[in-house]
């Protein structure tokens, strides 16, 4: 597995966040997007990694910043996961075909039919900032996401202002 | 394992809550959650660990609660700041952990057991918890841990590094530590 590198342009998707919904990344244009692959949902509390990020969701806000989790379970594990675990963010079901963003990310571990523990800073361009792909049973926490945050141009977090702008333009 | 792409980001200083020597040979920090099982069984151990090194081990505690897991978490974590300002952090430290079960089934409640316990004054109690500085202690606390790499609780750190693994292997990790600096 080899993750898109900074510098490259993040694929186009649009997945099912629910049984009834989609989330296409382009919606996001304008902020800053949190792209976090992970192998399954279901891994123990204490130690998990969605679980660390939902108590960070203000912080990332403040960066203007939107996280979408991914794995390849289906939208009803999903929603029994975040109704359990009270996930504030959107997970995203990359099942059919399966893997399928996970494969176009570079961090799709085709042995195993899951996706590798990865991590994406992509900026309000759709560009990717910064990536990174944890060892599969290593928690990464949230410093490198934070690092990344904050390590964004200015500019980027100006445009966040005047975002009402940028939605009027694209309407 | 330790993980040196894991450093602690916030030194240990006078705003940390410390037992132990300041210059023993190891110190190990500690960000734990007052309602997290995982750290409830940890405590016993931790306990051990600083009988069976002594003066050779500093340990320190810093909150990470998980308060959308743990909904009391927070409120714990604040209630041990303020038992601090009467310099009673360690023993509701304590209370917490080895009362957890029986709190945590009854929340706010519960947890005026333990202020009662301690025979910490409720009125006094309830107007150090609505000083801000208390939950922005345990907000600095969160964020310092996350800056870490703080994956999960109890996260600990050995002379700065994040400690990986289970806890026989965080005790020998502490057991090499100090034979190597002896």
């Amino acid at each position: 597995m080899t993750p898109l590198a900074a510098g490259t342009t993040a694929p186009a998707f649009t997945l099912p966040s629910t049984p009834d919904q989609t989330v296409a990344l382009k919606e996001f244009r304008g902020r800053n997007v949190i792209l976090a692959f992970y192998p399954a949902d279901w891994s123990p509390v204490c130690s998990d990694q969605l679980a660390l990020y939902n108590e960070l969701l203000d912080e990332f806000a403040r960066f203007n910043a939107q996280l979408l989790a991914i794995s390849v379970d289906g939208v009803w594990s999903h929603a029994a996961l975040a109704r359990e675990r009270r996930y504030h963010f959107p997970l995203l079901a990359d099942f059919e075909p399966k893997g399928e963003v996970a494969r176009a990310y570079g961090v799709y571990d085709a042995e195993h039919g899951i996706a590798g523990r990865a991590l994406f800073v992509i900026d309000g361009e759709g560009v990717i900032r910064w990536s990174y792909l944890s060892p599969m049973g290593v928690n990464p926490g949230a410093a490198g996401i934070v690092n990344a945050l904050e390590a964004l141009p200015a500019n980027n977090i100006q445009k966040t202002i005047d975002a009402p702008a940028a939605d009027a333009r694209e309407a | 394992m330790l993980r040196e792409e894991a450093a602690l980001a916030v030194p240990v200083s006078a705003h940390d809550h410390v037992q132990g020597n300041d210059h023993a040979v190891v110190t190990l920090v500690e960000y734990g959650d007052f309602q997290c099982p995982a750290c409830a069984m940890a405590y016993p151990l931790v306990k051990q660990l600083q009988h069976r090194y002594a003066g050779n081990l500093r340990f320190v505690f810093r909150h990470f609660p998980l308060g959308q897991a743990h909904p009391y978490a927070q409120m714990a974590a604040e209630l041990a700041e303020a038992a601090a300002v009467e310099g009673q952090f360690w023993p509701m430290h304590d209370w917490l952990y080895e009362n957890q079960d029986a709190w945590v089934a009854t929340g706010a409640a519960g947890l005026e057991a333990g202020a009662r316990a301690l025979g910490l004054d409720a009125q006094a109690l309830a107007a150090t918890l609505r000083n801000p500085d208390i939950a922005s202690h345990v907000r600095r606390d969160f964020m310092g841990g996350v800056r870490s790499g703080v994956n999960g609780t109890p996260g600990f750190y050995v002379n700065g590094y994040l400690y990986q693994g289970d806890f026989d292997g965080l005790a020998h990790a502490l057991g090499r530590v100090i034979a190597r600096q002896q």
